[in-house]
């Protein structure tokens, strides 16, 4: 069904540890595995499934390791990367960190993880939080827990252990919009889109029951109200948590939270959005003697608002040289290895417009490999406002014991993947 | 501190230090000792030899302890098979501990070592498990039946193991139906007919009811085994497909692929009026669209199902063209896929932003996205007729780029417009021609050669392009040296007058100083054809050549049912079935999408009904009967056999093989080694004894289109005088250069023998609208199977191959069927397969019955046809007077058949002129009171001789045909042959 061994490897194609799930696999196939991923390397075209004979690999790579999942089996393969990054989420939030060290440093509980993880090729338990209440870095401590399995461990709801505890019982509401642009070298748009995410930070005791009023057009046509401003969401996904067919059938977003931090939701909304931050080039680019570059940066939002650390990445010929700058805020700076110029304005506010000016020296010899066209691409985050206008209308807490508790809202819009293609 | 210490001790004496720290008293020490060994495991060392010593701690209320105990069981056990049974009673223990997590521990790791002597012991605990109170143990012994199951499937029916498991589909607890739910898809999965998952409305319902409450992994468990079922009616479908939308929304891209591909299945039974069937429709675009926005791995995977997707139901995505457009920071394998997704949802509204994104990925730094954009351009205009000028000047704006490999894609491009768009856009191959020089990649120069050739009446110095790729003709890759040549010979036709000499120098390039026989062939076919009949020449070169269409690069429409049944795996990554790369998986079935609401299709069985695949094909072997195989072969090397009739062919069943059900993996060619042709000298000499051989030695499928310029037989026929030696090539090339330019002189050879007239041999209802009809023919000494194959179906067919059994005279096809454009529906295309005789031999009944074998994009199909004999009349059939004389004496009288031919109303002279043009020779004629005596002689491709005396009396309609051979069997053949070529 999907994987037969995971393996996790270092870069240079090591086994550092890995798990036979099925044995109907010759472990010493992923011996072929590196050697392959070289070879599309060097062809120029990799991909993130490798055959060798009646073998698959399947792999992702984090920091300085490759996770790999084999199969002799037409496998799901969604299935298989998304368990892969599981694994990673998993790991990083014992180790912190997801390295050679990391793993060698804990060499016991990740056999014990792998175990319990996936079993036969099935993935099993995969939340962490739920997975940290009966395998634990501390042998000493196991030996306390040892006698129970967490009976979260197979309830409907497998996310939430009971009995949890809070003096102050708080909801924190993060409600984050990430911009989606793509400009072309003659400044049309093509392509915009928001994704929002909500994500809580859950300190209640109990199991509460909660439910998040959105104002979300679908809703508010189905009942009828019509009285300010709604959204269209064109997609949403939600954590595990929230009752998929309920909101099928009425809209209404309701669960039992896991605790502490998650993300409740994501949504998409397709409207074209005026790009918060406009920019304009000019890259003028003199063979064998310089690169003159000119952007302006114009903030198109609200008066009120502020962007903060806004960062412009505009990008030079690898060969450039003797840079010199000019601009009418911020500061602006030569990061040669990634052959880009990083223009820093800590705080802008809307409506404003500013200027900087580069000056680079290219040597009079031409590098004759060619260079790709790489975009330029701004950073930024303008807190206190969502561009879609989506509001958080209520968050109802119910929980049997009757506790009062609050919830706190914050809002904030921030750049995602955002550039603007240039002309030279 | 971490575990990283344990892995740091290398000392000598090593195994010995750890075997006394295991045996240790102290809990402590003994762990210790155990991360040791598991260490030294991980970085693969083999410490097998502590064995009994880390079993020995196996019993231990440690938690930690006991697990590494078992991951280290889990390794060597299989090494150590006697010595895991010490474990057996542990485990057994262990699976009745108090402790849930210690009892299901037990279960899991018991499955994963795979000892059969363990499993006996496994099955008692195992069925306690199954019932255990708690879920968390009856969930990993849902498992641990698919383990047991794939160590030892009987054990687990007797036990009735899997009884329970299905019982366990009603469980309470949702992750233990989804455990049970994968445990038996897992177990159908490698044991198909085990009808284990017979899915009813009632287990459906259960099934969907734990949907909603499992953890993310169990609701992908459970959806992929939806897919498996199908509806009883559209209302059932619907019903599901309203209770799987919900999953749409989960944040696991997996979740959400494994809910595409149920409703994408289910959505085939719903009635396209339906309301429903839109809004399922509008459902399916915002989660895929999603799914872009996942890590570039699972992208990818979508990526390749949303092609799929787009070819199945193109009206999803339709609207969708803007979130294709590849980012600069895509990886390359994330940008290929958009780009081909890309295309295929170009249309006319839409194409001029495509066209614009095109040409910007056209000048990015990555040669393959260059590549594939540039081509994505041509794609585009063959597409979308409107934009094809647009198309065409961004191609002439990329080829001013001079980037070298632009400008050699778009020149393939370019090649395939042409294709589409004849006599449209040739104003801009003065542009191509600019750049011939800079062409260095095969492909290039084989589509320049090939436009050059195709318009040569309109460029001025086509010749001299032409020629200066001439210079270096063997340096070239075959893909050029082909399209060279039918370039040079296509101007020749256009410009006889200025290039006689230049077709010359390539048919003889070819011909002589090649030594690839496609290349050789495609000489001397030219060759012939221009020597013999040049308007004919020029009727088949420059023919009208059918448009290319945009549907060459969809997958075919069986597959891609398929495909969409495997949504999210890896079949739908690669784009092939699963049985094309998973081992043992061939007589699986193949998935289909069932059949839609009201289109009168029987839905309870649909994975039955029209998906026979290859392997249920009722193979068409008709057995055969008789041993005269001998005879037929060796009738003219051996003495003749005066023992009298020829022995009896009934009861002498041979084991004749399966040619056609089981070769069908030799169509494609990937045999080396042609078999043997059976030769047997031993003629059975009476009944009994050829009852003590029956069977002849079995043949393996013979290898078709085996290299044909070393086949005596064709290269006979190639040459212009038919007593050519077939082993001196240079004496045909000469002789047919002489008269390559004597064309008018009526070159005194016989146009080819008698070919009766085409019919039907497969009709299209037997051949899943499939039709073909032909006929044979005798042309030049070579042997042609002329087809007719028609496309009745509805879909597109391509990947034509043919195949023949074992027939009387060895016949086989002498190349691969061409078929080089795919069949649209309702075209028909001509085809001429050339045969030679040396494939293997088997008697037919009747002697010139043929078995063929046609595979398609679709199936296989089989049908049987006979041929007239006299194609098997070889041109140099005139024997000796003398030779004549003798032989007709010594054939024995009872070997001689006597035969009319009634209502014949041709002189003797004008009988015997039509016969030689079949082949058939007359050696003498003598009159006898008013009656006309023709001896005639004939010869088979393997060397039998027939003689015949013909008797025509003036006035009389009636011939007599009298028959002496040494393998009397082929005289009714022969005499038919006889009435079909007078006749006609």
């Amino acid at each position: 069904m999907s994987a037969s061994a995971v393996f996790v490897l270092d870069l240079k194609g090591k086994v550092l540890i890995c798990r036979n799930y099925k044995g109907d696999v010759d472990m010493a196939e992923i011996d072929h595995f590196m050697p392959l991923l070289m070879q599309h390397e060097e062809e120029g075209l990799i991909c993130p499934v490798i055959s060798h004979g009646n073998v698959h690999f399947l792999w992702i790579k984090h920091s300085n390791l490759y996770l790999v999942a084999m199969t002799n089996k037409n496998s799901n393969a969604s299935l298989v990367y998304s368990f892969l990054y599981k694994l990673v989420e998993v790991f990083t939030e014992y180790f912190k960190e997801l390295e050679e060290e990391s793993i060698q440093d804990n060499f016991v509980v990740v056999y014990e993880l792998l175990d319990e993880l996936m079993d036969f090729g099935f993935p099993q338990t995969t939340d962490s939080k739920i997975l940290q209440e009966y395998i634990t870095q501390e042998g000493a401590k196991l030996e306390v827990a040892k006698s129970k399995v967490p009976t979260t461990v197979t309830n409907a709801v497998s996310w939430r252990s009971e009995g949890i505890k809070y003096k102050k019982n708080e909801v924190f509401i993060d409600v984050i919009e990430s911009i989606n642009v793509l400009v072309n070298a003659n400044g049309s748009v093509m392509s915009s889109d928001i994704v929002g995410s909500i994500k809580l930070k859950t300190m209640l005791s109990g199991m509460p029951e909660l439910r998040l009023g959105l104002n979300d057009r679908v809703l508010f046509a189905l009942t009828g109200r019509d009285k300010g401003k709604t959204v269209v969401m064109e997609d949403v996904k939600f954590h595990q948590c929230v009752r998929l067919s309920r909101f099928e059938s009425d809209r209404t977003i309701s669960f039992i939270p896991p605790d502490g931090e998650s993300e409740l939701m994501s949504y998409r909304i397709n409207t074209h959005v005026k790009p918060l931050i406009w920019i304009e080039s000019v890259i003028e680019k003199f063979s064998h003697s310089r690169v003159e570059i000119m952007v302006k940066a114009k903030g198109q939002f609200k008066k009120q608002s502020v962007a903060n650390n806004v960062e412009v990445r505009v990008p030079v010929p690898s060969d450039a040289d003797s840079p010199k700058f000019k601009t009418s805020t911020g500061h602006a700076k030569y990061v040669p290895e990634k052959n880009l110029v990083v223009w820093t304005i800590k705080s802008f506010p809307g409506g404003k417009e500013f200027l900087m000016r580069a000056h680079f020296g290219l040597p009079s010899v031409e590098n004759d490999e060619l260079e790709g066209k790489p975009p330029i691409t701004v950073k930024f985050e303008i807190p206190y406002f969502t561009v879609s206008g989506i509001q958080v209308r209520y968050m109802k807490i119910i929980e049997k014991s009757g506790y009062q508790a609050l919830p706190w809202v914050r809002y904030i819009t921030q750049s995602g993947d955002y550039q603007l293609r240039t002309n030279v | 501190m971490t575990d990283s210490k344990y892995f740091t001790t290398t000392k000598k004496g090593e195994i010995f230090e750890l075997k006394a720290e295991l045996n240790s008293d102290k809990k402590e020490k003994k762990k210790e000792a155990v991360k040791k060994v598991i260490a030294s495991m991980t970085v693969g060392k083999d410490v097998s030899a502590l064995f009994p010593d880390v079993v020995n701690c196996m019993q231990t209320d440690n938690l930690e302890l006991k697990k590494l105990v078992y991951l280290y069981l889990m390794n060597y056990a299989k090494s150590q098979p006697d010595m895991a049974i010490m474990a057996v009673n542990t485990f057994v223990k262990d699976c009745e501990d108090p402790n849930p997590l210690i009892r299901a521990l037990a279960v899991r790791t018991m499955g994963c070592i795979r000892v059969d002597k363990i499993t006996e012991y496994l099955c008692e605990p195992l069925r306690k498990c199954l019932k255990d109170e708690d879920p968390y143990v009856r969930k990993t012994a849902a498992v641990c039946v698919a383990k047991l199951h794939d160590i030892n499937a009987q054990l687990v029916e007797d036990q009735g193991f899997l009884d329970t498991l299905k019982d366990l589909i009603s469980d309470s607890n949702p992750m233990v139906v989804a455990n049970a739910v994968a445990a038996l898809s897992e177990i159908a999965e490698s044991h198909p007919n085990s009808n284990l998952l017979d899915l009813n409305p009632q287990t459906i319902n259960k099934l969907l009811t734990a949907l909603n409450e499992c953890t993310e992994w169990g609701q992908i468990f459970i959806l992929d085994c939806l897919a498996n079922y199908t509806p009883r009616d559209d209302r059932e479908s619907q019903s599901i497909c309203e209770r799987v939308t919900p999953r749409l929304s989960h944040a696991n891209s997996a979740v959400v692929l494994s809910a595409v591909k149920v409703l994408m299945k289910f959505m085939e039974m719903l009635p396209k009026d339906l309301d429903y069937y839109g809004t399922l429709l509008k459902k399916l675009a915002p989660p895929l669209v999603t799914l872009l926005s996942a890590e570039p791995e699972l992208q990818y995977v979508a990526l390749r199902n949303i092609n799929l997707i787009v070819q199945r139901r193109p009206e999803i995505l339709k609207h969708e063209m803007k979130v294709f457009f590849v980012k600069y920071n895509d990886p390359i394998y994330v940008k290929l896929e958009k780009l081909d997704i890309m295309i295929r949802l170009a249309s006319q509204a839409n194409i001029a932003q495509v066209l614009a994104e095109l040409k910007e990925y056209a000048t990015e730094v990555d040669v393959d996205f260059v590549r594939k954009a540039v081509r994505a351009i041509g794609r585009c205009a063959i597409k979308v007729e409107q934009s094809a000028e647009r198309c065409v000047s961004t191609l002439l704006d990329l080829i001013q780029t001079k980037v070298n490999y632009v400008v050699q894609e778009a020149i393939v491009v370019i090649k395939d417009i042409f294709r589409k768009y004849p006599n449209k856009y040739e104003s801009v191959i003065a542009t191509l021609c600019e750049n011939l020089d800079s062409l260095d990649e095969p492909e290039a120069r084989a589509a320049m050669i090939w436009i050059v050739g195709e318009y040569a009446e309109r460029i001025d110095n086509a010749d001299e392009l032409l020629e200066s790729f001439l210079e270096g003709f063997h340096d070239e890759s075959t893909q050029v040296q082909l399209q060279l040549l039918t370039g040079i010979v296509k101007l020749f036709l256009k410009k006889p007058t200025e290039t006689q000499e230049l077709v010359q120098q390539v048919l003889s390039l070819a011909t002589q100083d090649s030594d690839n026989p496609d290349l050789r062939d495609r000489g001397y076919i030219y060759w012939r054809l221009l020597s013999t009949d040049p308007v004919a020449a020029k009727e088949v070169v420059l023919a009208e050549k059918p448009l290319i269409s945009e549907e060459t690069d969809l997958i075919e429409p069986t597959l891609l049912e398929e495909l969409i049944c495997h949504i999210g795996t890896l079949a739908s990554v690669y784009h092939k079935p699963p049985s094309a790369f998973v081992e043992g998986s061939r007589g699986v079935q193949h998935k289909r999408l069932p059949g839609s609401a009201g289109s009168g299709e029987s839905v309870d069985s649909p994975d039955t009904g029209s998906a026979a695949g290859v392997s249920e094909a009722p193979p068409a072997v008709i057995p055969s009967q008789g041993d005269l195989l001998g005879d037929l072969l060796n009738l003219d090397l051996t003495p003749p056999t005066t023992t009298g009739p020829p022995p009896p062919t009934s009861g002498m069943q041979m084991g004749a093989m399966d040619l056609l059900g089981g070769g069908l993996d030799s169509l494609m060619g990937d045999e080396s080694e042609p078999p043997p042709i059976p030769l047997r000298t031993d003629t059975p000499q009476s009944p009994q004894l050829s009852h003590q051989s029956p069977s002849p030695p079995d043949y393996s499928p013979t290898e078709l289109g085996g290299d044909l310029g070393g086949n005596p037989a064709m290269a006979a026929g190639f040459g212009a005088p038919p007593a050519v030696m077939p082993t001196s090539f240079n004496a045909p090339v000469s002789g047919g250069l002489d008269d390559l330019f004597d064309l008018g002189g009526g070159v005194g050879m016989p146009m080819g023998s008698y070919s009766p007239p085409k019919t039907v041999w497969l009709p299209a209802m037997k051949a899943k609208g499939l039709e073909i009809s032909g006929t044979f023919a005798r042309r030049s000494g070579v042997i042609q199977m002329e087809m007719t194959l028609t496309n009745k179906a509805m879909s597109v067919m391509t990947d034509f191959a043919i195949q023949f059994n074992r027939n009387s005279f060895g016949l086989a096809p002498a190349g691969p069927l061409q078929v080089l454009t795919p069949l649209s529906p309702n075209q028909s295309i001509e085809v001429s397969l050339p045969l030679n005789t040396v494939g293997p031999v088997m008697k037919m009944e009747p002697l010139n019955n043929l078995q063929v074998a046609v595979k398609n994009n679709i199936d296989v199909f089989y049908f049987s046809c006979q041929y007239p004999i006299s194609m098997l009349f070889v041109e140099d059939g005139k024997m000796e007077r003398q030779v004549f004389l003798a032989t007709w004496k010594d054939i024995p009288n009872d070997n001689e058949s006597q035969f009319q031919i009634k209502d014949c109303h041709l002189s003797s002279d004008a009988a015997s002129n039509k016969l030689q043009g079949s082949n058939i020779f007359t050696i003498a004629k003598r009159t006898v009171e008013g009656q006309d005596m023709l001896y005639q002689s004939i010869k088979l491709t393997n060397g039998i001789w027939v003689l015949a005396e013909l008797r025509v009396q003036a006035g009389n309609p009636n011939y007599t045909v009298s028959l002496k051979c040494r393998a009397p069997e082929v005289s009714q053949s022969v005499f038919q042959s006889y009435e079909a070529v007078l006749k006609n």
